[in-house]
């Protein structure tokens, strides 16, 4: 791997910093300089957060540029629309098949995209994953993130190990079971995807 | 060890490295998590103080007491810290003293896209420039050895990009360092007598630093293609590395004053020279100024936050990526939590059709659509001063909207006003016992410190009190019917008052068990429920429905509905 790009969206509340924190220090344990960068602020009040990790030998800039992005792990399908500019043509999707309105649809100003995942498969190439399912299957909703980021581990390429290492060292003991549950079934799903 | 830290985090860090044994700070994104990490420190004294002039002053007393101490703040609160950090060039320290802000270039979370750049040459106060997590980290401890060595406070300026990026860092360990108070008043009492002999030392203190900045190391030229350049300082430098790999760099991380010697060996060096910065042309005009022929704002913009892509562009304007976009894909803008106490005013003034006078907290948020009931947000504490002039001015129905932190901050000094010169004015505090917007800090009225411990609060209604104001009425926001009545009640009556509207913010609520659901049977489909702009309500079959994993009981939607189709529920 010489560099690896990734942009990780979804809403706020969905666990976007926490993937995005374990995949950062994945690649610190395996020797890669890193950069993760991210906005909060006033994005927390259910508005769109994202961030962005680049992995490399040495890493400059913190943001990505427009058509630079490797991989986008999007949390929600309208973040995985929102963040398409920033992926380069021959890059991977992993989306999360979770449609969440955001007060502009509710209240009717705007209308949500009849299916976002057709429109990135003409594009990119998508892996849709129901990780809520799988989440509620390790044990908590909640762990969505922890799914997503099971799944990318079969495509980034690091050790198996260091991703275990590394959410024993993040995560909290008393949720630290069910994640790495939840891992597992995204490793598999992952797998699934790439055979 | 290697490890991972935001420049926020590696701030703190270096600040502890340095020794530093005092801190304080108001909270304002992106520079809060600075003195949220040094909170961790045993052996710093680490607070939120009400303001940021506050909190540079009490650093300022800490300096003259033998101690190394920081100051942390945003962009906009150094405007509040202006007064002291003005006179604070002319004291200099006895121990050393750090000034932390940060710059919001893009406006991701601020009023105005100030560069406090400005304020170092106003003041000839010196600063640097971290380009990564590393320097933000090394930066620090080297500007307490500046500070302490030319006896002046030292500005670390960072943007948000550097404060939220975690990059690569390899710590050190602590120094302690610690001096005797000094006494000494003509440094420290700025009479007019002294101060008018303290001005001609700050200017020489100035040309030394100059002279200082031209051979520190962390001013270097990358020299390599020598038919293109750039000098550029800060997060700007990894987006030049990135766009012109090629190019030959000189990096300043000093950025005031400048090493124009230096400037002037590099341009000779190379053929064109860019200077790139956000925000303000602050290094062009330098350069310019000194004579030296450079190319800055004409082609760069002046506005927004860069990336590699805005340098790229502005030297190549054929330049264009591939990209894939999907154009007319709906926004989704930050919206007031369900079960916001802010929601039940909001609804209470739009149905009254009372103007207010807003100002900075989450509830700036009640100014977008659909809610739309806030009509003015300028800074801190400008809500209820503007409410004293627009009601003298005889304005009616209209009132002064500030949250508990913010009151504290600066609205108090504006009450008094309303209180000492008696307008009509209204003043509704939205107190929710938290700074909610930038996390949860404590702040003068939680009864908390920032290390955790217990404090005496001080209750906004006992401030009014104190400054003579009669009217003061303290309502629950989720009765939004009750709400109304008062707001009536006050905004007729020509004595100053203040209704303090007082519920926790949800985010230090247990989530409760009752939720509210519709009865598809009565309602109407009318949409008026929706103008609440709660993410729990949506449409569902021409008939609003309510998600009750997100609802959070409050009711308030309950009030818009005139089919009364909005009930309360079981989770
Ligand atoms: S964080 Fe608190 S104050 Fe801010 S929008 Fe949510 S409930 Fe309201
Ligand atoms: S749906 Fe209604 S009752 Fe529930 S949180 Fe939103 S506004 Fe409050």
């Amino acid at each position: 791997m010489s560099r690896l790009d990734i942009v990780i969206a979804g809403v706020g509340g969905q666990g976007v910093l926490l993937a995005s924190e374990i995949i950062s220090n994945v690649a610190l344990a395996a020797g890669y300089d890193v950069k993760k960068s991210e906005i909060h602020g006033m994005a927390q009040r259910g508005g769109s957060v994202f961030s962005f990790v680049r992995i490399a030998e040495k890493v400059y800039s913190p943001i990505i540029p427009a058509g630079g992005a490797d991989f986008l792990l999007a949390f929600e399908e309208l973040e995985a629309l929102r963040y398409a500019p920033y992926l380069k043509p021959q890059a991977r999707i992993i989306v999360n098949t979770q449609k969440i309105s955001p007060i502009t649809v509710l209240s009717g100003a705007a209308s949500y995209p009849e299916d976002p995942v057709e429109m990135l498969k003409e594009h990119f190439t998508v892996y849709p994953v129901d990780a809520v399912s799988l989440a509620k299957e390790a044990g908590n909703a909640k762990a969505v993130n922890t799914v997503i980021v099971g799944m990318f581990s079969v495509f980034a390429g690091f050790e198996r190990r260091l991703w275990k290492e590394t959410m024993k060292r993040l995560l909290p003991p008393k949720i630290l079971d069910v994640n790495l549950k939840a891992f597992e079934l995204g490793v598999s799903a992952g797998e699934r995807n790439e055979a | 060890m290697k490890v991972l830290l935001s420049g926020n985090e590696a701030v703190a860090r270096g600040a502890w490295e340095a020794g530093v044994k005092f801190a304080s700070s108001y909270p304002g994104t992106p520079s809060t998590e600075i003195l949220e990490n040094l909170v961790r420190y045993p052996e710093i004294y680490a607070e939120w103080a009400p303001n940021e002039k506050v909190a540079l002053e009490a650093v300022i007393g800490a300096s003259l007491s033998g101690k190394r101490a920081i100051a942390s703040m945003k962009h906009v609160g150094l405007n509040v810290a202006a007064d002291p950090f003005m006179t604070f060039s002319y004291t200099g320290v006895n121990g050393g003293v750090v000034i932390a802000v940060a710059d919001d270039p893009g406006l991701y979370s601020s009023q105005n896209e100030q560069d406090t750049r400005n304020y170092v040459r106003a003041a000839l106060i010196p600063a640097l420039e971290p380009s990564d997590s590393q320097e933000a980290l090394d930066f620090t401890r080297m500007a307490y050895e500046i500070s302490e060595t030319y006896d002046t406070p030292v500005l670390i300026r960072l943007v948000t990009r550097i404060s939220h990026t975690k990059t690569v860092v390899e710590t050190g360990e602590r120094t302690e360092k610690e001096k005797e108070p000094e006494i000494n008043p003509e440094k420290w009492v700025m009479l007019p007598a002294y101060a008018r002999k303290r001005h001609p030392l700050v200017i020489e203190r100035f040309k030394r630093l100059t002279l200082f900045s031209e051979s520190l190391e962390i001013n270097r030229m990358e020299i390599k293609d020598t038919s293109i350049g750039f000098i550029t300082s800060g997060v700007v430098y990894q987006y030049v590395k990135e766009a012109f790999p090629e190019a030959s760099v000189l990096k300043l991380g000093m950025i005031y004053p400048l090493p124009q010697k230096l400037i002037r060996e590099f341009v000779e060096k190379v053929k064109t020279v860019y200077v790139v910065e956000e925000l303000d042309p602050f290094l062009e005009t330098e350069i310019k100024a000194a004579g030296i022929p450079v190319i800055g704002k004409e082609v760069f913009p002046r506005t927004g936050e860069f990336n590699p892509d805005v340098i790229r562009k502005s030297i190549d304007r054929n330049y264009r990526p591939q990209t894939v976009s999907f154009p007319g894909i709906p926004e989704r803008p930050p919206t007031l939590c369900p079960g916001c106490p802010h929601r039940g005013v909001f609804v209470a003034l739009r149905k009254a059709k009372i103007r207010a006078l807003g100002d900075i907290g989450c509830y700036t948020l009640g100014a977008i659509p659909p809610l739309s009931a806030l009509h003015s947000c300028i800074c801190m504490g400008a809500g209820v001063s503007m409410e004293h002039g627009a009601t003298t001015c005889g304005m009616e129905r209209v009132v002064a909207v500030i949250g508990d932190s913010t009151f504290f901050h600066t609205g108090v000094s504006s009450l008094m006003n309303i209180a000492y010169n008696r307008s009509p004015s209204t003043v509704l505090i939205l107190d929710n016992r938290t700074t909610a917007m930038t996390g949860k800090q404590p702040h003068p009225g939680t009864g908390e410190t920032a290390k955790g411990e217990k404090t005496k609060p001080v209750m906004p209604e006992e401030v009014a009190k104190a400054f003579g104001i009669e009217r003061i009425r303290v309502v629950d926001p989720y009765n939004v019917e009750e709400f109304i009545r008062v707001l009536e009640e006050e905004v007729s009556e020509k004595e100053p008052s203040v209704i303090i509207s007082r519920r926790p913010c949800t985010l230090i609520t247990k989530r409760p068990d009752t939720v509210y659901r519709v009865d598809k049977e009565l309602c109407i489909g009318c949409k008026r429920c929706l103008s609440v702009g709660c993410i729990a309500l949506k449409m569902e079959d021409g008939k609003a429905e309510i998600d009750p994993l997100l609802c959070f009981g409050c009711g308030i939607c309950a009030v818009e509905c005139p089919k009364d189709a909005i009930v309360e529920g079981k989770r």
